[in-house]
């Protein structure tokens, strides 16, 4: 018997026992290869429960494991680390027919990888208030700001932030349909997602991609407000190192 | 900073699989753990509280390694991109231990996040042989090597489990984890003497003993089937195994292991008290 063989038979409880496998009187294994079929959906299912708990809950507990079945035998993990099993949950909630309905299920899955993902993201030190403060604002028009490795952003045409804020805080006001644009940061080790102000998502995709601060305010449009997004960044610890200009040159 | 030896061997005394829910209790009152076991995969982050909560936990107590993802029974070779991520958690953490199982559990890119069974055959020896050296080699230390719970067994097999574990520690000088709880369960699955499995067993190259829970279901003929869950008490008749391996070899490092409905710490600290008794008869 080959471990292929094995692990197909595994995955489609369709597909018989392979042969060659006994109980301990040499009898056909039976029910027994069954303890293996349940331990494999069993265990990745409790991943993707842990990993996505608002999915689970908009979907309902028992919905939920019956798509857990289906995504974990068309998409089997690829890795051995389980902390981010589900990287493809969100492509294949956008092709899954029977959802078609809930257009922001994918977005919210999105969301849920994001926050699994900056909660095991490398720690970094962060700049105080006072040092963005100290710069003159010549300075600080020409200045790059280097992001932490735990920041995320999600710009969604569906309300992901309010979704997940419903799902999650008991007095957190009913979605309402809109595009929402979320930002998650974590502040120590605990990642929160905040929903973003106008502007403050094309503001900070231009210091992402190593714009200075001119530049990025540029891009973010008059209604930007420059004040509540650095006092959000700098609660969050998540601008880690500043760049003037004479330094980014010498 | 001074090597400190305690803190880079297992001492022959209770330890407990470790869960983040215990973090505060561990660190304020132990009771008679003296060690922590980890798996390797859930510490292979880049950071945040896991790797924090472990630095805490490490300059405190030795810390023993288990990983459960190398897949060391797989037919293909190992995937060496995930022996370097359990290799660098090694280098920084330094362990008192790193153990993994005898099982596979992927095949080409597909992981399947269980301990699969292998055939005890000659061609198996060579193979799993070779992964342990692979493994030694890259971690650069001797690693254990634990004995799997079984469901059913091979029609090719041709050799006894015991025999295959002693001809895997001639071959590689790996040390052995006995989990004294599979013992029991395969023992009662396959329809053996678990007195006679351990007499039968290398001891001497036992480094760490597993006490866990299991559960009991029925196979297709009514037979009591029992799944090594993790997730209950250990039960008397793995005690009693346990007594006598102690008696006949004197003490060993022993891990309360509870992964599936974990308990309070009071529960997991009570397992690891009877665990001293037996250890340290008073």
């Amino acid at each position: 018997m080959s471990q292929s063989g094995f692990v197909m038979a595994l995955l489609d409880p369709d597909l018989p026992v392979p042969d060659g496998l006994i109980d301990g009187a040499g009898r056909p294994a039976g029910r027994r290869f069954s303890v293996y079929r349940n331990n494999v959906v069993g265990s990745l299912t409790e991943v993707l429960e842990k990993g996505f708990p608002v999915l689970q809950k908009l979907l309902g507990a028992e919905y939920f494991a019956a798509l857990a079945k289906v995504f974990l035998r068309s998409h089997p993990p690829e890795t051995r680390v389980m902390m981010l099993y589900g990287a493809q949950m969100p492509a294949f909630l956008a092709g899954f027919e029977p959802l078609a309905h809930l257009p922001y299920l994918p977005d919210v899955a999105r969301l849920e990888q994001a926050l699994r993902e900056s909660y095991h993201s490398a720690d970094s030190i962060a700049v105080a208030a006072t040092d963005l403060a100290a710069l003159s604002p010549e300075d600080f028009i020409s200045a790059r700001l280097q992001l932490a490795p735990t920041l995320r952003m999600i710009r969604s045409q569906w309300p992901i932030s309010s979704i997940w804020a419903a799902n999650t805080k008991e007095t957190a006001p009913k979605p309402v349909m809109r595009a929402e644009d979320t930002l998650i940061l974590r502040a120590e080790f605990d990642p929160e997602p905040h929903e973003l102000g106008q502007g403050a998502a094309d503001f900070i995709a231009a210091l992402l991609r190593d714009e200075t601060v001119g530049t990025a305010m540029d891009s973010a449009g008059s209604d930007f407000d420059l004040g509540a997004t650095l006092s959000l960044l700098i609660a969050g610890n998540a601008v880690t190192t500043i760049t003037r200009p004479e330094y980014a040159q010498a | 900073m001074m090597f400190d030896h305690a803190k880079h061997t297992l001492p022959a005394r209770p330890g407990v699989g470790y869960k983040p829910q215990h973090f505060a209790e561990i660190l304020q009152d132990p009771g008679p753990v003296a060690w922590l076991e980890i798996h390797a995969e859930n510490y292979l982050g880049d950071g945040g509280r896991p790797l924090a909560q472990l630095r805490h936990l490490a300059e405190r107590f030795p810390i023993s390694v288990h990983g459960v993802g190398l897949s060391i029974g797989g037919e293909g070779t190992l995937d060496e991109a995930h022996l370097a991520r359990v290799a660098r958690l090694c280098d920084w953490l330094q362990p008192a231990s790193f153990s993994e199982h005898l099982a596979w559990s992927s095949h080409d890119e597909t992981f399947l996040n269980d301990l699969l069974p292998l055939p005890y055959t000659q061609a198996t020896v060579v193979r799993v042989a070779d992964h342990i050296d692979r493994v030694q080699e890259v971690l650069g230390r001797r690693m254990l090597l634990e004995n799997p719970s079984a469901y059913l067994a091979f029609a090719g097999a041709e050799m006894s489990e015991t025999d295959f574990l002693r001809e895997l520690v001639s071959r590689t000088g790996c040390g052995l984890l006995l989990d004294v709880n599979n013992v029991f369960v395969s023992a009662t699955n396959l329809q053996f003497d678990p007195v006679g499995y351990l007499a039968d067993f290398p001891v001497e190259s036992v480094g760490e003993i597993h006490l866990g829970g299991h559960s009991v279901d029925a196979d297709d003929y009514g037979a009591h089937l029992l799944i090594d869950s993790h997730d209950a008490a250990v039960v008397d008749p793995v005690w009693q195994l346990y007594r006598g391996v102690i008696a006949r070899n004197g003490p060993l490092p022993t891990l309360i292991e509870w992964d599936s409905d974990v308990p309070e710490w009071p529960v997991l600290g009570q397992e690891a008290a009877r665990a001293a008794r037996i250890l340290a008869p008073v």
